[in-house]
C-alpha cells in the first residue's frame, strides 16, 4: 500500500520537475542513481545475513526463550534478539503478538520489537558509512536506552 | 581486487548461505526464500526513496534547508523532522540517504539525529498496525517513552561532537549522495 503511495508521489514529483526543468531533472535521476550505487554495497551481505539469521529463528524458539517466566534475562534476550534481527514492521508485530499469544512476556516483547525497530547492528556498517563511527554508534546507544525504558514502563505497569 | 574488497562481506555471507544450503538444505532453503524476501522489501522501497533525494537536491535550495531544519530553527525545526519521519515509509536504512541529504543541505544534525528517531518508531502506518497488534497503552507507552529518550539524545549526542567532528558528518554524508 505505502509502496504505491511512495512511487506514485515521486512518479508525480518527478514529471512536475520535468516539465519545469529537464536539465535539473537529468541531474537528479543521475544523483539518485550514484546515491543508490553506493549503498547497495553494504546493503547485500545485510540482506543475506539476516536471511540466513532469521532462519535459525522459528517462532517456537522465541516464544520459549521471550516466555512469560523467563523474567529478566528474557527480556535482555529479547533485546539483543531484536538488535541483532532485522525485518519489516508488518512481519514484526504479526509475529510479537504470535509470540504473545504462544506465552511469551509483553517486556520482553517490548524489548523485542522496540530494538528491532531502533537498533540496527548489521545496518551499522551502512551507518557509519553515512555519518561516521561515533554518531552511529552513539544514536544506536542512545536507541538501546531507549528500548531499556520503554521495557523498564511496560515492566513497571504489568501489562 | 577492488572490486573483491567493497564486497567482502557480500561474498563472504553467500558463501555461508551456500554452505547452509548444501550441508543444511532445511535450513538454507528457508534463509535463500528470507533473503530473497528481504531484497524484494529493498527493491520496493529504495528506488524512489533514491529519486526523491535527487529531486530534493537539485530543487531545494541550501537556504531554505537551513532556515527551516538549520542550526537556529528550533522548535520549528524539531516539528518538520517530526513529520518527516512520522509520514515516512520504510525501514531504517532507507532512512539513512535521507538524512545525509538534510545534512548535505545544512540541517542542524540533532534534528537529523531526531529525524532518525521517529523514523525508526513512529511511523504513521506502522503505529496504526502496533496498535492492532498489541494495544493502545503498549503502543503510547512505546512511542512516548522512545520519542523523549530520542529528543533529549539528539542534543545531547550532538553538544558531545567537537566542531571538527561535526565538520566530518557533514562531509562523509554529503559524500554519499553525490
Amino acid at each position: 500500500m505505502s509502496t504505491v503511495f511512495l512511487y506514485g508521489l515521486v512518479a508525480l514529483l518527478f514529471i512536475i520537475s520535468w516539465f519545469k526543468d529537464p536539465q535539473k531533472s537529468k541531474k537528479a535521476l543521475k544523483i539518485g542513481w550514484k546515491s543508490f550505487s553506493k549503498l547497495i554495497p553494504t546493503l547485500i551481505p545485510v540482506m543475506v545475513g539476516i536471511g540466513i539469521i532469521l532462519s535459525l529463528l522459528n517462532p517456537e524458539a522465541v516464544s520459549v526463550i521471550l516466555g512469560e517466566k523467563s523474567g529478566v534475562l528474557g527480556m535482555l534476550l529479547g533485546i539483543f534478539i531484536g538488535s541483532v534481527a532485522f525485518m519489516p514492521g508488518f512481519v514484526a508485530f504479526p509475529l510479537g503478538a504470535t509470540l504473545l499469544s504462544h506465552g511469551a512476556g509483553y517486556p520482553q516483547i517490548a524489548g523485542f520489537v522496540s530494538s528491532l525497530m531502533a537498533v540496527g547492528i548489521v545496518s551499522l556498517s551502512a551507518e557509519i558509512k553515512y555519518f561516521g563511527k561515533k554518531s552511529a554508534i552513539l544514536r544506536n546507544l542512545t536507541a538501546l536506552v531507549a528500548v531499556f525504558i520503554f521495557v523498564l514502563i511496560v515492566w513497571g505497569v504489568g501489562l | 581486487m577492488k572490486l573483491f574488497k567493497t564486497h567482502l562481506y557480500a561474498i563472504l555471507v553467500v558463501l555461508l548461505l551456500i554452505l547452509l544450503i548444501i550441508f543444511k538444505p532445511d535450513v538454507g532453503m528457508k534463509a535463500l526464500d528470507l533473503s530473497a524476501s528481504n531484497f524484494m522489501d529493498m527493491f520496493s522501497v529504495l528506488p524512489p526513496i533514491m529519486l526523491l533525494i535527487g529531486l530534493l537536491d537539485v530543487w531545494i535550495p541550501k537556504e531554505v534547508m537551513i532556515k527551516y531544519l538549520g542550526e537556529k530553527s528550533g522548535l520549528k525545526g524539531i516539528g518538520i523532522v517530526f513529520l518527516l519521519g512520522a509520514l515516512a515509509a520504510g525501514p531504517l536504512y532507507a532512512a539513512f540517504p535521507v538524512a545525509a541529504i538534510l545534512l548535505k543541505k545544512n540541517a542542524r544534525i540533532a534534528n537529523v539525529l531526531f529525524f532518525l528517531g521517529v523514523w525508526s518508531t513512529a511511523k504513521l502506518p506502522l503505529v496504526m498496525f502496533e496498535y492492532t497488534s498489541f494495544g493502545g497503552k503498549f503502543t503510547v507507552i512505546h512511542i512516548v517513552s522512545n520519542l523523549t529518550v530520542f529528543l533529549i539524545g539528539a542534543y545531547a549526542l550532538e553538544k558531545s561532537l567537537s566542531p571538527a567532528k561535526k565538520e566530518e558528518i557533514y562531509r562523509i554524508s554529503s559524500s554519499m549522495v553525490n
